[in-house]
């Protein structure tokens, strides 16, 4: 069964029609490069998969489950549980700024630990969590920075920050839209290189980039999204080595 | 000596109502001008208009007529509805306890449109990404905006909050238009009892060390959030 199926996702605002039916599977571990350029609904794509807008008609299903579906004009059912299948990376970070980083990891699973239908007892449940914060902060390598606040960070320590933060509730898919676009040139590579260490058979990641050669070397697969609508897709090998599409082509001519 | 001392425990008297008017105010219309801010932020406009109306109105008019609108206008509108049933012009009472609440009421309502106006200020100015954060970590909107908005929000309100809060303290005063014995009620007394005219000034002098608190305790808030930026 694949993790990820999304059926004929359409989105519009206004009158411009920026989805026009995607379609795509992921199978667990796969990491999704997603490429394209501005305007031409990549990101809108990961917004809808966050729930972050809601696409107008299509469905996302998660582990064979449907976790979001929507006809045209009716409103979209979605499934309590679908928030926390995805993770997303902002290009912005967005790190809450009165929070130290490690509690900025573990605000979350601390309010949801607190919640009256939560399992586990509070002060059980915050030991858990507040190891998982220290795992997580050293996987990005930022242990010695647990205190500090956000405003004390370079944007490559606090787009590492909110990766680990994404991490926190341990998503099905894990989403980053241009990871490293608000980021410095000296300072994508700290980013680039976490990203890549995260790749593992349990995890599935969708990143929308603009680095081509690190879309080429960590994905397993790469579509091109074009006009809002999938162009090309298939191996990073296949679309970047040989394009089938002349969109794709001159998309790949330009950005090089 | 003596009249000095005299003059000052008065004014002493004066202040402590003034202040606790000050407080009361505060208490009520924080909270207040929150839930007003909301409205007048809703998504559903009937709501959203009848509260910019109402902000509109209470920003509006001189406080003073407000006061004496809630002071007096209850017991105007029962004498046009049951002139049977009146018992004069004041539906407020005469004791000093309703005079004292029918002021509240007003200052509370009053402040609470001006605080709404901050709060409304302040919490647009907060960028969407925090809310997108918060909703992708699985938050409420409830949680959303308690656990992370809400102190971004205090932070940047400070500066206009404190200037506010000033001018209520000062704004006291008009309540001696009801006659609630606050500070400048009492130093009027020693001008029309015994045609003393400085005792104004020492009320004067009250309100200015009171607002020399309030200011150090602002910059002290200030300081206190300085350790992020918002």
């Amino acid at each position: 069964m694949s993790i990820l199926e999304v059926k004929d996702l359409r989105k519009r605002f206004g009158n411009n029609e920026v989805l026009k039916g995607i379609d795509l599977t992921l199978e667990k571990g796969e990491v999704l490069a997603v490429i394209g350029s501005s305007g031409g609904g990549k990101t809108t794509f990961l917004r809808c998969l966050n729930f972050l807008e809601k696409a107008d008609s299509g469905e996302i299903v998660v582990n064979g489950n449907t976790v979001y579906r929507a006809v045209s004009g009716k409103e979209p059912e979605i499934l309590p549980s679908a928030q926390l299948s995805f993770g997303l990376v902002f290009q912005q970070f967005n790190l809450f700024p009165q929070y130290s980083v490690k509690e900025n990891l573990m605000l979350a699973p601390r309010l949801r630990a607190k919640r009256k239908d939560s399992a586990v007892p509070y002060k059980e449940a915050l030991e858990l969590i507040g190891k998982r914060a220290d795992e997580l902060l050293a996987t990005v390598g930022l242990t010695e920075k647990a205190d500090a606040y956000p405003c004390q960070l370079s944007g490559g320590q606090q787009q590492r920050v909110a990766i680990a933060r994404a991490l926190m509730l341990s998503p099905d898919i894990l989403c980053f839209d241009e990871p490293t676009s608000a980021l410095d040139p000296e300072l994508t590579g700290e980013v680039l290189r976490v990203i890549r260490s995260l790749k593992n058979s349990e995890r599935t990641m969708i990143i929308v980039t603009h680095e081509m050669e690190f879309a080429r070397n960590v994905a397993d697969k790469v579509i091109f999204i074009s006009e809002g609508m999938i162009e090309e897709q298939g191996t990073p090998e296949e679309v970047f080595g040989s394009p089938k599409s002349e969109k794709t082509r001159a998309f790949l001519r330009s950005d090089s | 000596m003596a009249l000095f001392l005299e003059v000052c425990s008065q004014l002493a008297g004066g202040f402590v109502t003034a202040f606790l008017l000050f407080l009361l105010t505060l208490i009520f219309s924080l909270p207040l001008g929150l839930l007003m801010s909301f409205c007048t932020m809703s998504k559903f406009a009937p709501l959203r208009v009848l509260f910019k109306i109402i902000v509109w109105v209470l920003r509006g008019t001189p406080l003073m007529l407000q006061i004496f609108a809630i002071f007096y206008l209850p017991g105007l509108l029962k004498w046009f509805v049951w002139p049977t049933m009146n018992t004069g012009w004041v539906w407020f009472d005469t004791t000093f306890t309703t005079r004292f609440i029918a002021a509240l009421v007003a200052f509370v309502i009053n402040y609470a449109a001006y605080f709404s106006e901050i709060f409304r200020g302040g919490i647009q100015s907060i960028s969407q990404g925090q809310y997108e954060a918060g909703q992708v970590l699985g938050l409420t909107r409830r949680e959303v905006f308690f656990k992370i908005v809400l102190l971004q929000v205090i932070k940047r309100i400070i500066p206009p909050m404190s200037n506010e809060i000033i001018t209520l303290i000062k704004d006291t005063s008009l309540a001696n238009t009801i006659g609630v014995l606050e500070l400048i009620w009492e130093a009027k007394d020693f001008m029309v009892l015994d045609g003393l005219i400085w005792p104004l000034f020492i009320a004067g002098a009250f309100y200015l060390i009171f607002v020399g608190v309030l200011t150090i305790a602002f910059n002290k808030i200030e300081k206190k959030l300085d350790y992020f930026k918002a």
